[in-house]
């Protein structure tokens, strides 16, 4: 894709809602009014759209005079949160509509505002909201842990601009954010387990062994 | 790899008056250069036909036909190169301007490009579903995709055989992230080989005009990195939703209102993922082939990846 290729779609960022909630800082790469504003992520790189499947946990209207949804949607890291009103009127439906738990695909955009202490808080104001099945959840999952890791691999690549933002910005160590990553898909990990666990624990025995060996010789490497 | 096979076919035919070289014998000196030492597919080329070049004592446009290089279209990666291909005429389409006598598609093995002839060269009219060698042709950049100009010093010559045209096809995958406008239940142009989308029952060429119902979805699949603007056709979109044309005509009356049809689409198949293959046509892919991945995902490879950082 060429860069000259304009109106480009902005890409849809993976990301755990632990990193996700982690960032604060907003920027733009033109001094154009209608310019993209991206959020910068602690592992070094801009979002200006986010998609993420989780487990919709709560949803309450927050609006006072009007409709105002607001969603708490779990992954294995944490809970992204979700708002839509008039003007996301598909999204604010789907919440309206909605039982939960449920798991739900969410397409959306960043935000973030100050709050009276100064904080700052991240949440999505949301494009789409599907709901999906186990499945898709866990690709999710997978699927992020995947984009995580090239970001945390790339992080200390030289001329990684975004990285040096992320430096500069937040003093976050990109290790959590592994750990986090390693844990999610543990968790996935864990629930394919116990499926397992019905048929006989002796496999899953030996599933864990030959892990735990391909592990340590990982770690032995320089 | 069957590609440097083409390769070493289309070698050795170049020097087959001048030496005894068989394709197996280039295809191994191509092989080695690639495999072996890593250089790319069109340098390996331009290497050993070199090498034959010196072994034969000829200068290079000796061989074959002189001047330009023969180019197969999927190798057409610059733009302005003068060149040659063989090809034959996939497609003919409507001229959108009075400057351009023919306009269409050109397809060899290797997949498919645009071409353009204009008024002004005065060519000989390309046919439909005829093989041609065309001489002298340039080559065109737009936003990345290429096409072929043809001009006043572009020479036509038809070939009594024919072509099976490769589809160049690519797979992209990703999760689908959003159906655009003009996905649904929509209405083309019934004019002969017009087809176009109508816009509140307007053709943008032949204004007002009873349409026929179609279905089609133009979505956005998006893997975290790349965005992918793939459009699924009728067939694809009846099988993937599992409503025909016929039940969303009568969704729609039922409904008196035609965007029911594209808003039960969005419930269905929004933030789910899946796996296109089809020909890119400008910045689209034409889905020939959708499936949807619903397979359990397995994190066992990512795991290991993510404790060795």
């Amino acid at each position: 894709m060429s860069s000259n290729e304009i109106p480009s779609r902005e890409v849809a960022r993976r990301v755990f809602a632990d990193e996700f909630n982690d960032a604060a800082f907003t920027f733009k790469e033109s001094d154009d009014d209608r310019a993209p504003v991206y959020l910068l992520l602690p592992t070094g790189a801009k979002a200006n759209r986010v998609f993420f499947v989780g487990t919709l946990t709560e949803k309450d209207d927050v609006g006072e005079d009007n409709e105002y949804w607001r969603g708490r949607i779990v992954d294995p890291t944490g809970t992204f949160f979700v708002y839509a009103g008039q003007y996301q009127p598909e999204a604010a439906s789907m919440l309206r509509e909605l039982e939960p738990p449920a798991y739900v695909a969410v397409v959306g955009k960043p935000r973030t505002y100050e709050t009276d202490d100064g904080s700052v808080n991240v949440s999505v104001r949301p494009e789409s909201i599907q709901v999906v099945d186990a499945a898709t959840r866990d690709r999710w999952v997978v699927e992020t842990a995947e984009r995580t890791l090239e970001r945390i691999e790339a992080f200390d690549q030289e001329g990684n601009e975004y990285a040096r933002m992320a430096r500069e910005e937040y003093d976050l160590p990109t290790d959590r954010y592994k750990e986090s990553t390693v844990s999610a898909l543990e968790s996935l990990d864990e629930s394919d387990g116990d499926e397992l666990g019905l048929d006989g624990g002796r496999v899953d025995d030996a599933a864990g062994e030959s892990e735990r060996d391909a592990h340590a010789d990982l770690q032995t490497e320089p | 790899m069957s590609d440097l096979r083409t390769h070493a076919a289309e070698i050795a035919e170049q020097f087959s008056d001048h030496l005894d070289v068989g394709e197996d014998e280039v295809e191994e000196r191509l092989r080695n250069l690639v495999d072996e030492y890593r250089v790319p597919v069109d340098e390996a080329r331009r290497s050993v036909v070199n090498s034959y070049l010196e072994e034969a004592g000829l200068e290079r446009d000796e061989i074959g036909r002189g001047g330009n290089d023969e180019v197969r279209l999927a190798d057409i990666d610059e733009d302005e190169q003068w060149i040659d291909v063989t090809a034959k005429v996939v497609e003919l389409w409507e001229p959108r301007s009075e400057s351009i006598a023919q306009v269409g598609l050109l397809g060899d093995e290797s997949g498919r490009t645009k071409f353009v002839a204009f008024e002004t060269s005065d060519l000989p009219e390309l046919e439909e579903g005829a093989v041609y060698r065309l001489g002298n042709v340039v080559t065109d950049e737009y936003q990345g995709n290429f096409s072929v100009k043809l001009n006043k010093t572009t020479s036509i010559e038809e070939l009594d055989e024919d072509i099976e045209v490769g589809d160049d096809a690519v797979t992209v995958e990703g999760a689908l992230v959003d159906i655009q406008s003009g996905s649904g239940l929509i209405k083309r142009c019934p004019e002969d080989g017009c087809t176009r989308v109508l816009q509140n029952g307007r053709c943008s060429e032949h204004g007002d005009v009873e349409g026929e119902f179609d279905l089609r979805i133009k979505g956005v699949l998006d893997d975290g990195e790349e965005v992918y603007e793939v459009i699924f056709g009728r067939d694809v979109t009846e099988e993937l939703t599992g409503v025909t044309l016929d039940e969303a005509q009568q969704m729609a009356m039922d409904a008196l209102d035609t965007t029911v049809v594209v808003e039960e689409m969005r419930e269905d198949l929004l933030g789910t993922y899946y796996r296109v293959s089809g020909p890119e046509l400008g910045r689209y892919v034409l889905a020939d082939d959708v499936e949807r991945l619903t397979e359990p995902a397995d994190p066992e490879a990512v795991l290991i990846k993510a404790r060795s950082i």
